[in-house]
């Protein structure tokens, strides 16, 4: 029963999306001053870190990068029940107050993480702007949640699964559309 | 989504009922939780909405307070009712207690309790979740999970490392659940205090006996030192308290003659000068401290898994709706 895997994009098109998003980040806050990446843990902390070394290597200066893990700010523990929670959330040691946090995540879909890590990120102070950048947009929102930076926008319907491949945790970077076989359609 | 957090059922009793599975997913669980409480807002909102009760029948400030603490940091609104001993049946008044608890609607009752098996009966007669904060001399499953993580915490690992539990034994629950949770891990669980207080047939839980507290130091790399509770001098299982510190009392003198250095583990309060001298407790390799830290991330733990209404649905959802 194995997943029946499409390809959206290779590793030279992620690296030339996270490239523009890069670009697209500085030239939105103006520079470096003040940024913070903050990925949402897990796949999200690995597009920031891609940010972060594109950023470096433009600008010269290694922005501020953080993480989140929003398993405690989910709203479905009721429905789903208990998960795992895998990651800390880390904060620049300067926090986060008054600064860009320009969240980051692989990823954007309904619109519930999106809106679980930024009740997350007011816990923990008060940026001064917060951005929404995605590598990949696959639509089917279910909040009224909109990203600002965006690699890759494409509609994929209800029971495929958008997955973002990353060399850290999969051994290469790619993003592959699975359908499942049991699956109606 | 590699990993998945065991299966629990409704209620936390005790550790004997529980797989070795299902305890290192309660620390693995903790881990994450000990951040929280160091945040500047020590707050997440993964139980806002949940009532809880804490249900006390017996005098407790850490517990309960630890209960409290990890209740609120996790949004919870909190109850906590304390009753002391009642004339009519225990049974029923508990059961009644608690009926008209969740006739108010609440979602979740921390018991503590004097007689042994209360916080099962309780589980058993209200659909709400019940955790056991110490029930007579059966378990006090919290308290041996923080002893766990603690221990995990410092020596890395828990399997092949060999605990001495010292003290009474006979009436502690704290020793009990220990030594569930212990052996299920894989450590070597020693028990050592007066013979009175020992007992009978104890080796059957997969323990040894050591008499003297001399060749328990000798073998353990933790002492985890019980209370002895003042009331048992009453019941004539001690002869004195200077006798019992004599025999039976953690000190520098005796701990320097340890081939390595030891861990001191105590479940508090502390009797100092009876089952552990000043310099021990305040002592290098005390963690004491750490185990009432640890006692808040894992009642956290506890009440996060056991909150989440329908672990069985995880499985399916799994995989499925958002990366």
């Amino acid at each position: 029963m194995a997943h029946t895997r499409t390809p959206l994009m290779d590793e030279m098109t992620v690296r030339r999306s996270v490239s523009r998003m890069a670009r697209e980040i500085t030239e939105l806050v103006g520079g470096t001053e003040g940024l913070v990446l903050m990925g949402i843990h897990r796949r999200g902390d690995e597009i920031a870190a891609l940010l972060r070394d594109e950023i470096h290597e433009a600008e010269g200066i290694e922005p501020a990068l953080g993480s989140v893990d929003i398993t405690l700010y989910r709203d479905d523990l009721g429905v789903i029940g208990p998960r795992p929670v895998e990651g800390e959330s880390t904060l620049p040691s300067d926090g986060i107050d008054g600064r860009v946090v320009v969240i980051v995540d692989d990823v954007l879909y309904t619109g519930r993480t999106a809106r679980a890590a930024l009740n997350e990120l007011m816990d923990w102070g008060r940026p001064s702007r917060v951005y929404l950048c995605v590598l990949v947009d696959r639509g089917g929102r279910e909040l009224p949640i909109q990203p600002d930076i965006v690699g890759r926008k494409v509609e994929v319907i209800g029971n495929r699964r958008v997955e973002v491949l990353v060399p850290e945790l999969d051994g290469r970077l790619a993003v592959e559309i699975l359908k499942d076989p049991s699956g109606d359609s | 989504m590699t990993r998945t957090v065991a299966h629990f059922g409704k209620d936390l009793i005790g550790l004997e009922p529980l797989s070795a599975d299902q305890i290192r997913s309660v620390l693995d669980t903790a881990e994450p939780f000990k951040e929280i409480s160091e945040r500047r807002i020590k707050k997440v909102p993964v139980l806002r909405g949940k009532t809880i009760v804490n249900l006390f029948f017996e005098p407790s400030t850490r517990t309960r307070i630890s209960f409290e603490f990890a209740e609120k940091r996790l949004s919870a609104d909190t109850v906590n009712i304390a009753t002391m001993g009642s004339s009519v049946a225990k049974g029923e008044t508990l059961v009644d207690t608690a009926r008209n608890l969740e006739a108010m609607r609440i979602d979740m009752v921390v018991i503590r309790h004097g007689s042994s098996g209360a916080a099962r009966f309780l589980a058993e007669r209200i659909p709400s979740n019940v955790i056991n904060a110490g029930d007579g001399s059966h378990e006090h499953p919290t308290q041996a999970l923080l002893d766990l993580l603690t221990i995990r915490d410092h020596l890395a690992k828990i399997e092949g490392t060999r605990v001495c539990i010292v003290g009474d034994i006979l009436h502690s629950r704290v020793a009990r659940s220990n030594i569930y949770g212990l052996v299920k891990l894989g450590a070597e669980v020693g028990v050592c205090g007066p013979p009175t207080l020992m007992p009978v047939g104890i080796e059957e839980l997969g323990v040894q006996v050591f008499r003297r507290l001399e060749e328990a130091i000798e073998w353990a790399d933790v002492l985890n030192v019980l209370r002895l509770q003042l009331e048992r001098m009453q019941g004539g299982y001690v002869p004195s308290l200077r006798e019992y510190n004599r025999v039976y009392g953690v000190s520098t003198a005796r701990l320097e003659r340890a081939p390595k250095d030891i861990l001191i583990l105590h479940p508090g309060p502390m009797n100092r000068g009876v089952e552990i001298d000043s310099d021990v407790a305040d002592g290098p390799h005390s963690v004491i401290l750490k185990q009432v830290t640890n006692g808040v991330a894992v009642r956290m733990a506890a009440l996060y898994l056991l909150a989440g209404g329908a672990p069985e649905k995880a499985e399916s959802a799994k995989g499925g709706i958002e990366a």
